[in-house]
């Protein structure tokens, strides 16, 4: 009874009836673990590596993107129609002033929605109380103010109450946000003489940060008690949104219509934008470190890797005796580097996710990790795997059987 | 699941039309001109159980490394289980490998962190058989062997005679025709010893052509047939 087929033409079997079975997926998936439970202590920390280059560089970019959101955010509550005039500069190179009648005329342009003043008074400054040497002002000047401010530059009361037509004719007074901060939130303050009464404070003004180290009070005060000449040395305008550029242009003319080259127009939102943009370059930079850092991570990888190969040069002469071929050799370590770098990756995002998280919480931001970051950090991860792994894979693989098994 | 593709002859059969092992004017020399073999010629039937023997530096290991298809001849034709070594590619070689030869060393090469089965069934990976599978027949095969109640042991937890069992379960797991080893009992005390080449027995008995090198005269004569070697030569 015959017991063999025989496919080919002579008596001996085809060569063709030999191909080698194919590993599954999940069968390397086990083979790169074991390989790296093997050695737990080694694939942490080279996974480590890893894990803080895709920390960092999720953290930066999260942090910067929950800024940008903050920022928009703001803007949305701010508006981006406001615009300011100051007082620049004479062509003899001294201070200029606005004319005292500029705030009447711009409220004038008919694209303008609302617009407001303050003027501030030279040479006065605000005090904890009378024993204070009037040398130490602390960069905080006091300024005379229009009713309408707060609604114009979208400025908010902390705690107390705004001037009113009353208060506005009185020693009364309405602290900046760092002013009362830096004073300690008396009940009283010391101005020229005599003490005024501290009736509100105001929070943090991002489109007219110069509020947050003033004392504000009431324009006809401000003439009565300290002589305030009523130059003002900013005009706030909101101007109906489609038409900001249009009256960006004329407003110079029309708050000094003598020299025009006098007065400086700003846009505060642009100011808040550009400030913002300023800290890309920093975030590029930090970016740039944890880069750094995930190549060194990567460099561990590959170390690990060739140093994995050269001494397990016995398993792999038993695999390659079990059957294995080459390529199944490479895939091996592929899969290895390739676990070994995507738990560092997954480590490292989750952590990079935490860090943005935490630090949006306390500088109240909302919250975002862009998608592309995380999904730039898995491929990276992946990236280095791969190129980590391939050279030490390709020389475990050409590694000659008898000579895998020689050297134990 | 693609069943491997086996159109030779199944293990416990002994009616091929061709030898199992078939070395005809064999010479294997090194670069530098040593000869570690010179014109070997050896036929080996399916279901035969015999020793190379020798003394070291006689070839014996060389001999292993090309009956296996670890490596290939510098003249002359090697067959295994009917196919011209010479003729497959290392691909082909591999899949040959995976099938139809387990190997079995004196080394044991058993990976630490797994467990009996583990390592038996690891065995199997290159086959194309289901992890399922592969973990049934590497549970036959401990049976087999005589480790039935140590299938969840650590190597580190088994001694130097049982893990050289476990490690010819796995040479045998897939059933192979062939089963070579390599001074199978030269890392064992003489009664550990004597279990493996029991064991070795009693798979010959079941049909499995095994082909045992050693340096040990003792365990030579114990097999059926004896390949004295020296100098790279049959003598």
């Amino acid at each position: 009874m015959p017991a063999v087929t025989v496919t080919s033409p002579g008596r001996y079997p085809s060569p063709t009836s030999l191909k080698p079975a194919r590993l599954r997926v999940s069968d390397l998936a086990r083979l790169g673990g074991y390989g790296l439970r093997s050695r737990p202590l080694r694939a942490v920390l080279s996974a480590l590596g890893i894990a803080i280059g895709i920390a960092s560089m999720v953290a930066v970019v999260g942090i910067s993107a929950s800024s940008h959101a903050d920022l928009d955010r703001q803007l949305r509550t701010l508006g981006t129609n406001l615009l300011t005039v100051k007082p620049g500069k004479t062509f003899g190179g001294k201070d200029a002033q606005l004319p005292a009648p500029s705030l009447a005329m711009i409220k004038q342009i008919s694209p303008v929605l609302s617009a407001t003043a303050i003027g501030v008074i030279s040479d006065v400054h605000v005090y904890r109380n009378e024993r204070i040497p009037s040398v130490e002002t602390a960069g905080m000047s006091v300024s005379a103010a229009r009713l309408d401010l707060l609604s114009t530059v979208s400025a908010e009361l902390d705690r107390g109450t705004w001037l009113n037509a009353a208060t506005e004719r009185y020693p009364t007074v309405v602290l900046g946000a760092r002013t009362a901060k830096q004073l300690g939130y008396p009940p009283t303050v010391y101005i020229g003489g005599r003490s005024w009464v501290v009736s509100g404070v105001l929070k943090k003004a991002p489109l007219a940060q110069e509020l947050d180290l003033s004392a504000l009070i009431g324009w006809p005060a401000a003439t009565t008690y300290l002589g305030f000449d009523g130059h003002p040395t900013v005009v706030y305008t909101r101007a109906a949104e489609s038409q900001v550029e249009a009256v960006q242009a004329v407003l110079a003319a029309t708050a000094n219509p003598e020299k025009p080259n006098e007065a400086t127009v700003s846009r505060p939102s642009d100011l808040l934008t550009l400030q913002r943009a300023a800290n890309k370059t920093f975030t590029a930079l930090l970016v740039g470190l944890g880069a750094v850092a995930l190549l060194v991570g990567g460099i561990g990888v590959a170390n690990t890797m060739v140093i994995s190969v050269l001494e397990r040069r016995s398993e792999i002469g038993l695999r390659r005796s079990l059957g294995a071929t080459k390529g199944q050799i490479r895939t091996q370590f592929v899969s290895e580097a390739l676990l070994l770098s995507m738990l560092g990756g997954a480590v490292g995002s989750l952590l990079g996710y935490l860090v943005t998280g935490t630090y949006a919480m306390i500088q109240q931001w909302p919250a975002v990790v862009p998608w592309w970051a995380l999904l730039g950090g898995v491929g990276a991860t992946v990236g280095i795997g791969a190129i980590a792994g391939l050279y030490p894979a390709i020389r475990a693989a050409r590694l000659a059987p008898t000579e895998a098994l020689a050297s134990s | 699941m693609t069943a491997p593709e086996i159109d030779a002859v199944p293990a416990g059969e002994v009616t091929a039309d061709y030898p199992v092992i078939e070395l005809t004017g064999v010479t294997k020399a090194y670069q530098g001109g040593v000869h570690a073999l010179r014109s070997v010629d050896l036929t080996v039937e399916y279901g035969e159980m015999l020793a190379i023997v020798g003394p070291s530096g006689s070839g014996k290991s060389t001999m292993l490394n090309l009956i296996g298809t670890l490596d290939r001849p510098t003249e002359g034709t090697v067959r295994i289980d009917g196919y011209d070594v010479a003729a497959l590619s290392d691909r082909q070689l591999s899949a040959l490998r995976s099938r139809r030869i387990g190997f079995v060393f004196q080394q044991f090469h058993l990976a630490p962190g797994r467990d009996a089965l583990g390592n038996v069934a690891d065995g199997l990976l290159y086959t194309g058989l289901s992890r399922r599978e592969r973990e049934q027949r590497a549970e036959a095969a401990l049976d087999r062997v005589g480790l039935r109640d140590r299938v969840t042991h650590r190597p580190h937890q088994l001694s130097g005679g049982q893990k050289q069992r476990v490690a010819i379960a796995r040479a045998v797991a897939g059933q192979p025709p062939l089963l070579l080893a390599d001074e199978p009992t030269g890392n064992l005390d003489s009664a550990s010893g004597v279990g493996v080449m029991e064991v070795l027995h009693d798979l010959h008995t079941a049909g499995t052509t095994v082909l045992v090198i050693t340096h040990d005269r003792e365990i030579a004569d114990s097999l059926p047939r004896q390949v004295p070697m020296l100098d790279g030569q049959v003598v």
